[in-house]
């Protein structure tokens, strides 16, 4: 990933520089597998639950939500495994993970001053990627199940039952993960929608949050100047 | 207001109640299906793809009299042959009509996630819409009997309707009107049960067969569909009838108590973050402190 710092006439509100945190590739490559991931959410909502069928009509009716659903899974697979290729270092727990994890209660009440510095992502955002990766994996093989039941010959029918049962469980968590994901990039953590968008945050931000990434980014920048 | 409202109940001046008054009305239909004198000959296999429309297609010879494997999305009707070796060593052919049983307590509607894409008439039909259906398959897994089949051409599931367009017209079903034998019966659920029972007696007290039976599951709640068996304790040999058929517990759960379950769980998600941004609101940046490289 590119670590440049730079100077943007662009502000916040924020006073000094402004670094890069995220490439114009992976802000590409979040949006896309939202993008995905989205149209699985609403049209699974649909498919779950008949208060929520009405969802369907959003994007064409059942039938043809029905028809694009494992499509639209198969290509946010191919979109989650792009992303592990781009951040699978980044995501690896660390020792400094540990120590944030042990202090998480004062991260959920906003008491950052006395959190442990964290990397490039903390041990929440890297739960998030982890809970989203095993998660369409097991939401892709359950899903060939239901994509085509009538490949399961009936002598085989535990294994229908195998696939709902799984994919339900895999797609309540993706959901659980995602609520919390979307509350912590949009409302909780100001600046962390914006770096998602144009990819770049205050060093107030970065030194607020990721500390060790700031210092190594930083440090790495002026060892280069 | 349907007919069945406008029957007569008092009558003025009359000498006497009113004619049928004291009558009810069994809404419950039943197709009997007497295995015992069925003779194969496959007439409700055809007066079933007449009345319903469909051509006749190439089927797959796998060294029996049987037409096909299973039923198809356009073959509703098939008669299964078994060759059943009884205890004596001996052999005994089995056939058995094959279609919907239109249970009492539907599978495939518990698992149907699409607006009215299965319905149960009062008369006790399950019928499919097709209009309504999104093709996603969930009634097989919902079906004990294996019956729902998808069509790929217009990716709707289609079954047996009980030709509930002619019952709906006071006719029998076309494969009762086809059988040269009489083995097949249609009526109210009583009629047909009643009927059914006293064939199986007859079996077994004229007939030497010991086991004979009426099988009307109570797993799925009863059947529209019933069988009289020359041994009702084993439907397995007539071709996979299950013995104790039930929608499958994993179906029930996932349709029942697993949606309230997950409901809430998104609910309570939706509203934990709601409360949490209520009592702790968004993070501060820390206060940059004297340049020393955000040491706080």
């Amino acid at each position: 990933m590119s670590t440049r710092v730079i100077s943007s006439p662009r502000t916040t509100g924020e006073p000094g520089e402004r670094i890069l945190r995220y490439s114009l590739a992976e802000r590409i490559h979040h949006w896309v597998g939202f993008l995905f991931y989205f149209y699985c959410l609403i049209t699974g909502l649909a498919f779950w639950s008949p208060y929520m069928y009405w969802l369907a009509a959003l994007v064409g009716g059942g039938p043809t939500a029905r028809f694009w659903h494992p499509w639209f899974g198969v290509a946010f697979t191919i979109s989650m495994f792009w992303m592990y290729a781009m951040w699978d270092r980044d995501m690896r727990i660390t020792d400094a993970d540990r120590r944030w994890k042990a202090a998480i209660k004062s991260y959920i009440e906003n008491d950052d001053q006395n959190l442990p510095p964290e990397g490039r992502f903390n041990y929440g955002q890297k739960l998030f990627f982890w809970v989203m990766f095993y998660g369409i994996i097991l939401l892709l093989i359950s899903g060939i199940g239901l994509w085509f039941v009538e490949g399961i010959p009936s002598s085989l029918r535990w294994l229908r039952y195998l696939s709902v049962t799984v994919h339900v469980i895999a797609a309540l968590a993706t959901i659980g993960a995602f609520i919390i994901h979307v509350y912590m990039g949009t409302a909780m953590v100001r600046g962390g929608f914006t770096s998602i968008i144009r990819g770049e945050v205050s060093t107030a931000w970065a030194k607020t949050h990721h500390r060790l990434w700031y210092e190594q980014v930083t440090r790495r920048q002026s060892a280069g100047r | 207001m349907s007919q069945a409202t406008l029957a007569i109940k008092k009558i003025s001046g009359h000498p006497g109640p009113a004619p049928g008054a004291d009558v009810e009305r069994d809404y419950q239909v039943a197709k009997l299906i007497d295995t015992t004198t069925c003779i194969g000959c496959k007439a409700c296999e055809v007066a079933c793809l007449e009345w319903n429309g469909y051509t006749f297609t190439e089927t797959t010879f796998d060294n029996s009299y049987q037409t096909m494997p299973s039923t198809a999305w356009n073959y509703w009707n098939l008669i299964k042959f078994n060759e059943h070796e009884r205890e004596d060593g001996t052999l005994q052919l089995l056939m058995r009509k094959d279609q919907c049983m239109h249970c009492a307590d539907p599978g495939c509607l518990m698992a149907c996630p699409a607006d009215g894409a299965i319905v149960q008439y009062t008369n006790g039909i399950v019928d499919f819409q097709q209009q309504n259906c999104i093709g996603c398959g969930y009634c097989v897994s919902g079906c004990p009997f294996d019956i729902p089949k998808f069509n790929p051409t217009t990716k709707k599931m289609f079954k047996c309707t009980l030709c509930s367009d002619r019952v709906s017209q006071g006719l029998e079903p076309a494969c009762i009107k086809s059988c040269p034998t009489g083995c097949l019966h249609f009526g109210s659920k009583e009629d047909m049960t009643y009927l059914a029972e006293s064939r199986a007696k007859q079996l077994r007290e004229n007939f030497g067969f010991e086991k004979a039976g009426v099988y009307d599951p109570a797993g799925v709640g009863g059947t529209g569909v019933i069988y009289v068996l020359h041994d009702v304790t084993d439907p397995e040999a007539y071709g996979g009838l299950p013995k104790d058929p039930h929608i499958p517990w994993v179906v029930r759960f996932w349709k029942g108590p697993a949606k309230w379950i997950g409901n809430l769980a998104m609910l309570f998600g939706v509203l934990g973050v709601t409360l949490h941004y209520f009592r702790y609101g968004p993070k501060e940046i820390h206060p940059p402190k004297n340049g020393d490289g955000g040491k706080p």
